[in-house]
């Protein structure tokens, strides 16, 4: 061997490894190996019990079957794995990063993808991706109408449900001007998680949709909207309602599922959610009386999906890839719609499934409080992202600060 | 006796670099600088982002106000209770509770206090609806008062067993027995006599403790969030919310915000060195008067009162938190839950175990550091007189004194650039630059308190140093020691910024897990996890009194009474 070959071989030793050529979702069987034996951290929203399990349970069902390993990163707020992949480029590391799944949509994607922080395309390659229902929910592919241009992979659907206790408010009210008259008959009983937490500002967004008079307006970017003409009936609406809320508008739960708590209190009669189950599986860990309801707004509600994306300096990007695939497979979806274990709502198309992958839907009990398919009806799509931005500004201007 | 000499030195370097880089990591976005999100020219923009948003006025005012008030409350309850009840039985019944108060994590107190003093808390349940007539929990702005007031009494609850700690470790120092001796000899009363002759020796030694609690509440973010207002929250708590934003661009807003955070607690700190100042003159124009009582039977019940108050609000709620974890559905407005069930405990502890085994090994290898670097320093200070001045002292205290929302995120950035790996080890080091000052602190007092002839017996028969060290001095002092152990032990466990930033998210301690499942507020989980982080101090603590025993079992004059 010459000493030039001898180098070659050496430098070949010590280059950054093969690895290094990202794995590519279309040679799959290629990804599997290289995911073997790796440890995925998904950073994920740790607020909730039932999401908790779940993720457990995909991720011990991951590591028999493909030999991945997921550690649960709990986050209290995704911004925090948003922070890290950002602090992670400002200090130049660009491979060997802390986050290999991040659990996320809406502004966070939005801002992830114009920052160039997110590693793909790869999600429309993953092969349980025919079974999603792209035609039916087009919210699969458009992020808060940002097209997710395969840089993540959906795993749930949500949609805005209304939960109340049948015990002391037999009959809620079905639009947003009902609603404020009911609050004005009785104060102090319904709240919303404050903006800028998500579920809060989707209250804003749901009212705004319930006092506009074009609803496709939103789906553009709100700069090529009148945006004081279009929101001037929601403050209108803000300002009445305002006081008759919960603690009179001085404090808000900081997180959706706080709701819970003060429903089961009985502090409050009727709460917002974007987990259709949820109700259902509150009531089956005993957080709720099993005389609560859910049920939706006259003229539709809010849409959307959950996501997972990958941050562009992922260290396990082949294992994050697998367990993106395997939450999209028939089995890990009826798990997640089992009331018992989450109750969100599955991405994939039911008339692509085989009959044994159809029955394992069919055979789900969708639990008291929850709706059937039909009685949710269509979905109302997310407005473009930059909506949310100015509202909750907006709101917190007017409400946030205001004492 | 090199290395033993540059110790002093070392740890400085240890506590103050990461302060200082962090520092100048959050000064740099703050002025606009953060190549990462496109921010290369230096200017001011930040700042006018931050002046321009609505809620600042009322952010610092209830930042400065909340942890002024936390602050001159926690102080003066302490200070009532050890004048009235030195050396009485109260006291020494106090003392064997301060532990267990001690390890409560913040979070866990706030929580179980929310829960006692809530519309739908456990007082109101107790009381409904036979006295109150409510079935239904009352509209009412208890928790999350635009004022802070809940926030303050949250506080307090914590602050006044770690001020108490202090001031009973800085005692002796200050001779109480026999100062008191004389003052009650000309006929003054028990707390007047405390007040004029004792207290400002005491106050000399923990005026430094005093300021970290200043700051610390000030700054503080998980307290805010659970009893604190939000429309707006205190300063602290909005820098956290603008770190955390989608918008990447506020990252820069953040910065801004945590270096005006920091401005904010320099200028609280001289406000109330300008106190001091003040209290001292009127004090002693007061303390030469020759008045010889003021109530003193009264301030002798109020700081009973007051520390009964802090301890029980502490302690019950944490029963209610305990109650809870075991609750089925539980509505208000019954007293107690209409099942038990262990399920919780069931779903939860099995996946806290192994995080439950981390967090006691990082604990126990930051303290162990600290504990190391601290004994070094004091030991160098006893062989070659190098007593660090008051300025040096004050430089340990800057991890305490500077908000950690205002270095921590400049910590990461470099580490990452330095290309330190996330990892347990970074985590450790971490803590360390919080842990070891509190060991510092609590074991300083008694290490320079021994009585220095043992040594020198030892010498006469022919001991070097290193062998009294290790024969004399320390199992002399294990007591202290240990404490001092448990202390930075409990400081560690309660960490969550430092290991959140600095572990990436892969560390993940029983702080960091009760955090992310407190956001959901389920109380049963809440509860589950603050026993747990709870049990693993109250273990350390309980080591820490049960050691010395063993340890002295056949040295009478060891043995702790």
């Amino acid at each position: 061997m010459t000493l030039i070959a001898r180098l070659a071989a050496l430098a070949a030793l010590l280059a950054p490894p093969a690895a290094l050529a990202e794995p590519d979702p279309a040679d799959w069987d290629a990804v599997l190996a290289e995911a073997r034996g790796q440890t995925v951290y998904w950073n994920a929203w740790g607020g909730a019990t039932a999401t908790n399990a779940f993720i457990r349970w995909a991720g011990d069902t991951v590591e028999a079957r493909f030999g991945v390993t997921v550690e649960h990163v709990k986050l209290s707020d995704t911004g925090d794995a948003v922070s890290r992949v950002l602090a992670e480029k400002t200090a130049g590391k660009d491979t060997g990063g802390a986050i290999d799944l991040i659990w996320i949509n809406g502004a966070n994607f939005a801002a992830m993808k114009e920052a160039g922080l997110l590693f793909g395309p790869w999600a429309e390659e993953l092969p349980n991706w025919r079974y999603v229902d792209v035609a039916g929910k087009p919210a699969v592919t458009s992020d808060f109408t940002v097209p997710t241009e395969g840089l993540e992979a959906p795993w749930a659907m949500a949609q805005v449900v209304f939960y109340h206790d049948t015990a002391r408010l037999p009959d809620p009210p079905r639009t947003m001007a009902a609603l404020l008259d009911w609050a004005r008959a009785h104060p102090g009983r319904f709240t919303f998680p404050q903006p800028p937490d998500f579920l809060g500002s989707t209250f804003l967004k749901q009212a705004l949709y319930g006092v506009v008079d074009d609803p496709d307006l939103l789906q553009q970017p709100v700069e090529m909207a009148d945006y004081a003409a279009v929101t001037a009936p929601l403050w209108v609406f803000l300002d009445e309602l305002t006081p008759q809320l919960w603690r009179s508008g001085r404090a808000y739960p900081q997180t959706g599922p706080r709701q819970i708590q003060l429903m089961a209190d009985g502090e409050i009669d009727l709460a917002i959610s974007f987990s259709p189950g949820e109700a259902s599986t509150a009531i089956a860990n005993g957080q709720l009386p099993d005389t609560v309801r859910t049920y939706v707004l006259e003229g539709g509600t809010i849409g959307n999906a959950s996501f997972v994306a990958i941050p562009y300096n992922a260290t396990a990007k082949a294992g994050a890839m697998v367990l993106a695939d395997f939450l999209l497979s028939p089995e890990a979806q009826a798990r997640a719609q089992d009331p018992d274990v989450l109750g969100y709502g599955t991405v994939l198309a039911m008339d692509k499934l085989s009959e044994a992958d159809r029955a394992r839907f069919a055979a789900l009990d969708l639990g008291i409080a929850t709706l059937s398919p039909e009685d949710l009806g269509p979905a109302l799509p997310e407005p473009h992202p930059s909506w949310m931005t100015r509202l909750q500004d907006d709101w917190i201007a007017r409400y946030g600060v205001a004492d | 006796m090199r290395p033993l000499r540059a110790a002093p030195a070392l740890t400085l370097i240890l506590m103050l670099g990461p302060v200082a880089a962090g520092l100048l990591g959050t000064l740099a976005p703050a002025l606009g600088v953060l190549p990462a999100l496109g921010g290369v020219r230096p200017g001011l923009t930040p700042f006018d982002t931050l002046l321009h948003w609505p809620g600042l006025p009322r952010a610092v005012g209830l930042s400065l106000g909340t942890g002024l008030a936390a602050t001159a409350i926690s102080l003066a309850v302490v200070v009532l209770f050890v004048a009235g009840w030195q050396g009485g039985r109260a006291m020494r019944g106090l003392e064997r509770l301060l532990a267990p108060l001690l390890s409560v994590p913040h979070a866990a107190a706030a929580f179980g206090i929310a829960f006692l003093i809530a519309p739908s808390g456990w007082v109101a349940r107790a009381l409904s609806p036979w006295a109150t007539g409510w079935d239904r929990p009352p509209d009412l702005l208890i928790v999350q008062d635009p004022w802070g007031v809940a926030m303050v009494a949250g506080l307090v609850a914590k602050e006044v067993p770690f001020l108490l700690l202090m001031t009973l470790a800085a005692l002796p120092q200050a001779r109480p027995v026999q100062r008191m001796g004389v003052a009650r000899a000309l006929g003054y009363g028990p707390v007047t006599g405390w007040l004029k002759a004792v207290f400002p020796a005491v106050y000399a030694q923990i005026r430094l403790p005093v300021y970290a609690v200043l700051a610390y509440s000030m700054s503080v973010v998980d307290v805010a969030i659970i009893l604190g207002p939000n429309t707006p929250p205190p300063l602290a708590v909005q820098v956290v919310r603008w770190m955390a934003d989608p918008d990447l661009s506020m990252r820069f807003t953040a910065s801004a915000g945590a270096v005006l955070q920091l401005v904010l607690v320099v200028g609280a700190l001289a406000l109330w060195h300008l106190g001091e100042r003040l209290a001292g003159a009127t004090g002693r124009r007061w303390a030469t008067g020759g008045a010889r009582r003021h109530g003193d039977g009264a301030l002798r019940a109020l700081g009973l009162g007051a520390v009964t108050l802090a301890g029980l609000a502490v302690v019950a709620g944490l029963a209610g938190l305990a109650v809870w974890s075991v609750a089925g559905f539980w509505a208000f407005p019954d007293a107690l839950p209409g099942g038990l069930s262990l399920r919780h405990w069931g779903a939860q502890a099995p996946a806290l175990a192994d995080t439950a085994g981390r967090t006691v090994w990082i604990a126990g290898a930051a303290t162990a550091l600290a504990m190391a670097l601290v004994l070094a320093c004091l030991e160098a200070e006893h062989r070659f007189g190098l007593t660090p001045g008051a300025r040096s002292l004050w430089l340990l205290y800057a991890p305490l004194l500077v908000p950690q929302v205002a270095f921590l995120p400049g910590v990461q950035t470099l580490a990452l650039m330095g290309g330190v790996n996330v990892g347990m080890g970074a985590v450790i080091l971490g803590h360390l630059v919080f842990v070891l000052p509190y060991v510092f602190l609590s074991l300083a007092a008694p290490w320079r308190a021994w009585d220095r002839r043992y040594a020198t017996v030892a010498a006469a028969l022919g001991a070097g140093p290193g062998r009294i060290f290790w024969t004399v001095r320390l199992p002399m002092l294990a007591a202290p020691v240990l404490t001092a152990a448990a202390v930075g032990f409990a400081v560690s466990v309660g960490q969550y910024l430092p290991t959140l930033l600095i572990g990436g998210g892969r560390v993940q301690t029983l702080t960091t897990e009760a955090v992310a499942l407190a956001s959901g507020g389920d109380r049963r989980v809440i509860g589950v996890t603050a026993l747990m982080q709870t049990g693993v101090v109250v273990l350390g603590f309980a080591l820490a009194l049960a050691l010395p025993r063993v340890i002295a079992r056949n040295r009478r004059g060891l043995r702790p009474e």
